[in-house]
């Protein structure tokens, strides 16, 4: 770790995520307290008691909807404690073709995935830019390092929310605070289950927890979970445009 | 899509269901005859299904710890592994472990694993309080020794047949430190080895590595190995300020099938000789940290793949003491003639057994690996004849290629199974390629 943050607090956004559940063992396991934020917060308790008896430390649940903007400052006024540590897990996928007919449809998937998570991690970046230290780690993705005519709503909010986290690393590179980025690339959870996704290119949730406290430790800002999707995205944004836009990716 | 066992062989298309909860497996029994599937770990068909196979990871987690007695509730699908990580750090460790730790609490109960120590602490099922198993969608029974007994006794050794066990409470035992005291002598044949198992009854494990390879006056030749938790007081002062941190482990991979020349009679044979040479320079006791004691395999991912794309198969025996000695040199003689060694050959002191379909017995085990060739698998059938023909038992977890006929000449208990299973109307909600093939 590169600020003494070894047993300081851990708030995961989308507690109930099944990246954020393998990141919060992982957190658990090397001794950190937890909280746990999410909607319907009291039916992860079964979770929260799991993460006690493997870190045998604190766990608490916060009700959480990174949707009520005006809720958030409230929201982290009432935590037991400021977390050292924030990992927001908050995503939708969406059904690409509702997002294309339906207004609502899309603007729901854009907010969950851009508006909302990156307006929670700005009010969190001023606290802890106040207290000179402290981790924020955004799970971004990979779908937004180009569109696709597969996912482009998906991907225009995790594009936003990328651009985001590059400015605020920016902004805050000289105050202790530290940002990191996460491009999972695929991962087996409810969010792609039934989908087929290639074994090579598929990593579970523990690689991903594995990878984040490793970029935590070192002090790192983006990260590609299996190395091998920075290859592929370098090669899909080098596709010339016109080339691309006749592509089925 | 197509599904097996840690052998890779055989390969079986299968329906893949994962439900994260118990109304979701309920669900997916509603679906036909299925079979539960933990991590995968047993080596050939006994965790998958022509029909639907219910892979219960998802069911992973830890319900509640009692220190005053060391009982762990957790639901089946929790790993070993995790399991350690989390309670050895606070002086707890396994009371029964296998030779991996990448397994699930379910499939640990399942196949009634056996450890090191069997021979004193007896099998998987003896540190188990309860299971809760759904035998028919959404109908949950708890069975312990004093509430549905026989359900207990059908369900420990019962390789899934008695529908998914969702949770357990399991007793872990307490340890000083992630320290083994192991002390290993080798011996020259077979009687030797024997002899050593028979003078070591006290320790708490122990096991032997046998060189099937070896053959004539050195047939049976073996490092015999017991092993011992260190106590506090039995480590220097720098283990004993942390007894239980231990070296980092880098761990190693096979990242592709190597091609199936890689292991051949003379590889294996000049890797045993090797062995052999240095575990008797190396003798004496020594400490050794947990996982290099307990899961050496363990620290190669994905090693299964060194028997190359057709997969391997294991065969593992039990045989009962007073005709050990027999069976085992019979055997032996028979796997040096046809020189299709392996060089995880294990043989192992069982006390004694358990009821259901519980593999141990009291008396000697044999377990060795082959690649799934034509040779070997016709070796194989030569060792079940050899086997059965002095009294032997075959392990559900390992096999992937006998025949109902080896089995049940082998077992005197299965039809008190089946019995079970169709009183119950088990046999119709349940099954796996094994048993089916096995008609458990
Ligand atoms: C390297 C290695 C070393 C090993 N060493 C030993 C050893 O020393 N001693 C030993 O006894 N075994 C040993 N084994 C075998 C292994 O312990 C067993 O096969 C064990 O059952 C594997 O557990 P699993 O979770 O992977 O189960 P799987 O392989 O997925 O399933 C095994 C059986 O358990 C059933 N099952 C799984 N989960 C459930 C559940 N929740 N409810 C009901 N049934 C279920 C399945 O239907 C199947 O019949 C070893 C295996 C390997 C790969
Ligand atoms: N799986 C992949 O292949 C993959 C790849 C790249 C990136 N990602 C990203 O990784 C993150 C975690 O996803 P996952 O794979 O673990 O899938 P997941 O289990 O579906 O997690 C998504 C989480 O976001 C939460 N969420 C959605 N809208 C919310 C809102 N308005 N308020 C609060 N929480 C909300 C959901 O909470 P509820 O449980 O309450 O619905 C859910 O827990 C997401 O950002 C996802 O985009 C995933």
């Amino acid at each position: 770790m590169t600020q003494d943050l070894a047993k300081s607090p851990v708030l995961i956004l989308g507690g109930r995520s099944d990246i954020g559940l393998a990141c919060a063992r992982a957190f658990a396991a090397a001794g950190h307290p937890l909280q746990l934020a999410a909607r319907n917060a009291a039916t992860l308790e079964p979770a929260a008691q799991d993460l006690r008896l493997r870190g045998g430390g604190a766990v608490s649940l916060h009700e959480f909807d990174v949707l009520d903007i005006a809720g958030h400052a409230a929201f982290l006024d009432a935590l037991p404690e400021p977390p050292g540590i924030v990992l927001c897990a908050v995503g939708a996928m969406g059904d690409q073709e509702a997002s294309e007919r339906d207004p609502q449809a899309a603007a729901l998937v854009m907010r969950a995935n851009f508006e909302g998570p990156a307006l929670i991690l700005g009010e969190i970046a001023n606290r802890m830019e106040a207290a000179g230290r402290g981790v924020i780690v955004g799970i971004s993705s990979v779908a937004g390092d180009r569109g696709r005519a597969t996912n482009y709503v998906y991907g225009a909010g995790k594009a936003g929310f990328t651009a985001f986290l590059s400015g605020l690393r920016n902004r805050l590179a000289r105050t202790g605070v530290q940002v990191v980025t996460v491009k999972p690339g695929f991962v087996a959870t409810r969010m792609t289950e039934g989908m087929d996704t290639p074994a090579p290119l598929t990593a579970q949730p523990e690689e991903v927890a594995r990878a984040i406290l490793r970029a935590i430790r070192t002090g790192g800002t983006v990260v590609y979970v299996r190395p091998v999707w920075r290859l592929v995205m370098t090669a899909i944004r080098a596709i010339p445009e016109p080339l691309f836009k006749r592509m089925k990716l | 899509m197509n599904l097996s066992g840690w052998g890779r062989f055989p390969q079986v298309d299968s329906r893949v269901l994962r439900p994260r909860t118990p109304e979701a497996v309920a669900d997916a029994l509603a679906g036909g005859r299925a079979i539960p599937r933990g991590n995968g770990r047993a080596y050939g068909d006994a965790a998958v299904s022509h029909g639907v196979t219910l892979d219960l990871r998802g069911l992973d987690r830890m319900l509640a710890f009692d220190p005053a007695t060391g009982q762990l509730v957790a639901e089946a699908g929790v790993l070993l592994s995790d399991i350690i990580d989390a309670f050895l750090p606070r002086g707890w460790f396994p009371l029964v472990t296998p030779g991996t730790r990448f397994v699930t609490l379910g499939g640990m109960i399942a196949a009634d694993v056996h450890g090191k120590n069997h021979h004193r602490a007896g099998s998987m099922a003896e540190s188990v309080d309860w299971v809760e198993v759904m035998v028919a969608p959404g109908q949950v029974r708890r069975a312990a020794r004093d509430e549905n007994p026989e359900l207990f006794e059908m369900t420990c050794g019962g390789m899934g047949l008695t529908g998914p066990i969702l949770r357990a409470a399991i007793r872990l035992q307490r340890v000083d430190s992630g320290w083994i005291r192991q002390d290993s002598i080798a011996a020259p044949d077979l009687d030797a080895a024997l002899a050593a198992f028979e003078a070591r009854m006290a320790a708490t494990y122990s096991v032997a590595w046998i060189d099937c390879l070896a053959s004539g006056r050195s047939l049976g030749r073996s490092i015999v190995m017991t092993g011992e938790h260190a106590r506090l007081a039995e480590l220097d002062n720098r283990r004993r300020l942390r007894p239980f941190a231990i070296p980092a482990k880098r761990r190693l991979s096979v990242p592709f099938d190597l091609p199936g020349l890689a292991l051949n009679r003379w590889t294996v044979g000049a890797f045993n000789a090797a062995y052999w040479r240095q575990g008797r320079r190396g003798a004496g006791p020594r400490l050794v940290d947990w996982q290099s004691y307990f899961y050496p395999l363990d620290a190669i991912d994905g090693w299964n793949r060194i028997y190359g794309r057709r997969g391997f198969a294991q065969w593992q025996v039990a045989l009962p003491l007073d005709r050990a000695a027999v069976g085992l040199r019979a055997l032996l003689a028979e796997i040096a003639a046809a020189g299709q060694g392996s060089f995880l050959a294990v043989l192992k002191r069982f006390g004694p057994g358990r009821g259901g379909l519980s593999f141990p017995v009291e008396g000697y085990t044999l377990a060795l690996d082959f690649p799934a060739t034509p040779a070997a698998l016709a070796l194989m059938d030569r060792l079940d004849a050899l086997a059965l023909a002095q009294g032997g038992r075959f392990y559900l977890a390992k096999d992937a290629r006998m025949t109902a006929a080896t089995f049940a000449r082998a077992e005197p208990r299965l039809p008190g199974f089946q019995r079970f299973r169709s009183a119950a109307g088990l046999d119709l909600r349940f099954a796996s390629a094994q048993s089916e093939r096995l008609n458990l």
